[in-house]
């Protein structure tokens, strides 16, 4: 069933985002395959820049993982956690590394379809921040002390408990995990549809019937040129959104204000 | 309600069942969500932008940890606009 938008037909929205499974029913699909390939992509550029000599000037893979770590250290790191925080290099490279590959093949031709643009892998990924930010400061602080840290904020009027705790309680342990899925879902699901919709629209104007229609399809030409670009910077973006964010909640967990 | 009544019995006269009745009334309803969605974090970005902008332009030097958290800043606000495309995505089709 096709539903129709001002005379123009929109595919349901199944077929944008939901793909049959490659081999047999259960295996792995679409966006299956590009989160596998993302993960081994960016494992095979950082081992064979690990396995590269040390001394000499860098060429290839190991210039571009050390522009990597570059960026994460003194981009995300250094601005949130301050020095302390370089042990956490590993974590949030990978975390930034993954998401980006993970966004870039909703722009690379005959793939079309960021892996996050399904809930599974933005809702896991926050869901692991999650855990690691609550055990990072279990850890540094003690349990009850970083409960107490995290529910009465220290230096408010006691009063002001009955109001503050349930807030913290909810902006803390719900709307944090809850608010990363979505925003990284949400931007790459965005994202892919308009690039459909601008697509579908050139499309529809170019093999017009009436012969008038057909220089107006140049616009939604343009359009999409322009998003594609868009999508470029978006999918970077919301890895490096993501990734500060899973830094500055790490970072509130174990160094808490005083 | 009314309006939704309203629209069913225009409908019903066109022809058309009810559902699809429904389902119009929820892709006009899905708009106007995203629509209002989209006001409060608009003036918001635009609010951190202009503000970032202005103290880059007086103190460059300052302007790495300026950015940094304007993107911070813009990923709290935009939220909320994004819950709303959310919403909108579940009035259209689920």
């Amino acid at each position: 069933m096709m539903s129709n938008v001002i005379a123009f037909e929109f595919p349901p929205i199944n077929e944008l985002l939901r793909w049959k499974d490659v081999w047999a029913a259960g295996s792995l699909n679409k966006v299956g395959l590009i989160a596998v390939a993302s993960a081994l992509i960016g494992i095979f550029v950082f081992m064979s820049a690990a396995n590269k000599n040390p001394k000499v000037a860098p060429t290839g893979t190991r210039n571009l993982a050390e522009v990597a770590v570059e960026f994460i250290e003194d981009n995300i790191i250094m601005q949130t956690m301050g020095r302390d925080g370089l042990g956490w290099t590993p974590f949030l490279l990978t975390l930034f590394v993954f998401i980006y590959l993970c966004n870039l093949p909703g722009i690379i031709p005959l793939l079309q379809m960021p892996a996050t643009a399904r809930m599974a892998i933005p809702m896991f990924l926050a869901v692991l921040v999650w855990v690691i930010f609550n055990f990072s400061g279990i850890k540094h602080q003690g349990f009850f002390t970083y409960f107490k840290n995290v529910l009465f904020p220290p230096g408010v009027p006691k009063a002001l408990y009955i109001l503050v705790t349930p807030i913290e309680f909810i902006s803390t342990l719900i709307v944090r995990p809850f608010s990363m899925a979505v925003r990284l879902f949400a931007n790459m699901l965005a994202g892919h549809l308009l690039l459909v919709i601008f697509a579908l629209l050139s499309e529809a104007l170019l093999q017009a019937r009436d012969k008038i229609l057909i220089p107006v399809g140049i616009l939604p030409l343009f359009m999409l040129l322009f998003l594609t670009a868009f999508e470029v910077l978006v999918g970077f973006l919301q890895a490096y959104i993501f990734t500060i964010l899973a830094a500055v909640y790490i970072a509130g967990a174990t160094h808490p204000e005083h | 309600m009314e309006a939704l009544a309203r629209i069913a019995k225009v409908a019903a006269a066109a022809g058309a069942s009810a559902a699809d009745a429904k389902n119009n009334a929820a892709a006009g309803s899905a708009g106007f969500a995203y629509g209002l969605a989209a006001i409060g974090p608009g003036i918001g970005i635009g609010l951190i932008f202009g503000s970032a902008i202005e103290s880059m332009a007086r103190q460059p030097e300052s302007a790495g940890m300026v950015r940094t958290t304007m993107f911070l800043g813009i990923a709290f606000t935009e939220a909320l606009a994004l819950i709303g495309f959310v919403v909108f995505i579940l009035l259209k089709y689920a």
